[in-house]
């Protein structure tokens, strides 16, 4: 078992139906698997958030950005990957 | 869930919402291994080491944005004192003959620093707090054609220190020095690339002042941090703080902002093989709402920056700046305090435009913030003495008060004080400030040195 590589993703923008479906898709057809996840509605405004392990993607993380902007775009929302690292680094000593 | 939802959220928001950023990578390269007394092979010995060394650096910077969706804004090199490295071949040259070679050799970097895609490149440079070398005073007297023949490169010259104190002969030549440069230069703008320093740490990111120092290795990684505006919302959000309370929800943010610098910076050193240097704490502002360091202090509750009060408020950030910030990296360096320069901080513009902030208040600031007289705007008529005056000042409260100073005055020709000026870029606009019309002259032209300072007899 290789070790867990975790990224952040964070949706953002006015609920529609199948946003996580959509996002889900994206992420099962690259091989990435989600960690864990949680969603917030205030006042129609969605805010998604996954943890995610890319140790078994099939693409580069670029790439992964690039597949789930793309998907974003059509969903209306904001999509944004960030490595672990720097959630690590600002909150936690 | 390994993180809350608000600690994701919080750091979404500084950096979308309170442009924290990485303002620049520098990446110091020691050209001791470059010295030839052939100029020519001097010069393809740099080129090649600088191309080799710094080849990684831009793809390494926009791979680690993407990664962690933090822009990183600029990217520099900085290198070793350049007077050291073209002493050998100047010495086998005529005067102007020297000259010449300098304005070649500045225009090769130019271009490499081009072709890299390196927004600034910093070295031009000498220490010359204790006396001049012969390869220095070329250099300083190349500055003026330099400077207004690149567009990239960065001068800096150390006249003085605590522990050698002023070299005031170099303070009077700079008066100048400065003064010819802004004249060759359009808008005095070649001036905003030079700066005069004391005590300057050998790891600074920032420009004008980066070079890479004697003591560093082949190569490191200095970072500079960018994150007024994630202070200024802490304090706006916060309501009425007593004072010890607004220093301690300054030092939560300085601590998160430097964060970023360290990781940046250590994933830089290891993507490019070299190794962090320093990280600098200073909070950088840039020319836009919500990104400046005089709204920092207006928050804190100073109506307009220069009004009574604003050196104590400026004195709080930055103490507190410095101890949220040393907590967050194993590698202070550089500066360490808060810019306030008056072109590429919009709060700091409208203060003087205001006529809130005058020179004299401003040069009072200094003495407890970092750099110094920043990219100051003086009338184009200020007589060369008056600029060796300004300079002297600030030489001297880093002398005895043992710290970093600097001074960036860039004399606009033809401008009155009030006028404003467009430098463009990164280096902003600014409004020419009223400089007295006493005259230091006679001090000036003494020459000779300001003798160490008492307390930098330690032993």
């Amino acid at each position: 078992m290789s070790e867990k590589e975790l990224a952040i993703i964070t949706v953002m923008g006015k609920d529609r139906p199948g946003l996580v479906a959509g996002i889900s898709r994206v992420l099962a057809e690259h091989g990435v698997n989600i960690e864990d996840i949680s969603q917030t509605i205030l006042q129609d405004m969605f805010s998604m958030i996954l943890i995610v392990d890319l140790s078994a993607s099939t693409v580069s993380f670029e790439a992964l950005q690039e597949a789930l902007a793309r998907e974003g775009n059509a969903l209306g929302v904001k999509v944004l990957m960030q490595h672990k690292k720097i959630f690590d680094f600002m909150h936690r000593i | 869930m390994i993180y809350s939802k608000e600690e994701i959220l919080e750091t979404i928001r500084m950096i979308s919402l309170e442009n924290l950023d990485i303002r620049t990578v520098t990446l110091g390269i020691s050209l001791l291994d470059c010295i030839d007394p052939d100029p020519s092979q001097m010069t393809l010995k740099v080129r090649e080491k600088i191309q080799r060394t710094a080849g990684l650096l831009v793809p390494s910077a926009r791979h680690l944005e993407r990664k962690y969706g933090i822009p990183i804004v600029n990217l520099r090199i900085s290198l070793t004192p350049l007077s050291a490295i073209m002493a050998a071949p100047l010495a086998r040259m005529g005067r102007e003959e020297a000259l010449s070679f300098c304005v070649r050799f500045a225009d090769q970097l130019d271009q490499i620093s081009q072709e890299m895609e390196i927004d600034l490149m910093g070295g031009y440079s000498a220490l010359v707090h204790a006396g001049l070398t012969q390869a220095d005073e070329i250099l300083i007297h190349s500055l003026p054609a330099v400077l207004s023949s690149t567009s990239r490169l960065c001068a800096s010259l150390q006249v003085a220190t605590t522990a050698s104190g002023i070299n005031m002969d170099a303070v009077r030549i700079m008066g100048e020095i400065i003064k010819e440069t802004s004249e060759r230069t359009s808008m005095g703008s070649g001036c905003a690339r030079l700066v005069v320093l004391c005590n300057a740490p050998e790891n600074i990111p920032f420009m004008a002042g980066a070079f890479h120092g004697f003591g560093n290795p082949e190569t490191a990684i200095n970072i500079g941090i960018s994150g007024p505006g994630v202070v200024k919302s802490a304090l706006e959000s916060k309501g009425d703080l007593a004072l010890h309370e607004l220093a301690e929800e300054i030092k939560k943010r300085a601590f998160k902002i430097t964060r970023m610098g360290e990781l940046i910076g250590k994933e830089m050193a290891e993507a490019i093989g070299s190794r962090l240097g320093a990280v600098d704490l200073s909070l950088a502002p840039t020319f836009k709402v919500g990104d400046s360091v005089a709204e920092i202090l207006e928050a804190m509750g100073i109506e307009r920056v220069g009004a009574p009060g604003s050196t104590a408020a400026l004195a709080l950030l930055t103490n507190a700046v410095k101890m949220g910030g040393a907590m967050a990296t194993s590698a202070v360096g550089g500066y360490s305090g808060a810019f306030i320069p008056v072109s590429e901080d919009l709060g700091m513009v409208a203060a003087a435009s205001s006529g809130a902030l005058s020179l004299e208040k401003l040069e009072a600031m200094t003495s407890v913030c970092s750099v110094g007289l920043d990219m100051v705007a003086i009338p184009g008529d200020t007589p060369a003495e008056t600029i060796s005056g300004l300079i002297a000042d600030e030489m001297a409260i880093g002398v005895m008060n043992n710290k970093a100073t600097g001074a960036r005055l860039i004399p606009v020709p033809g401008a009155k004080a009030g006028e404003r000026v467009e430098f463009g870029g990164l280096f902003g606009s600014a409004v020419v400030m009223s400089v007295s019309s006493f005259s230091p002259q006679k001090f000036i032209r003494r020459g000779g040195t300001f003798p160490p300072a008492i307390h930098s007899i330690r032993n």
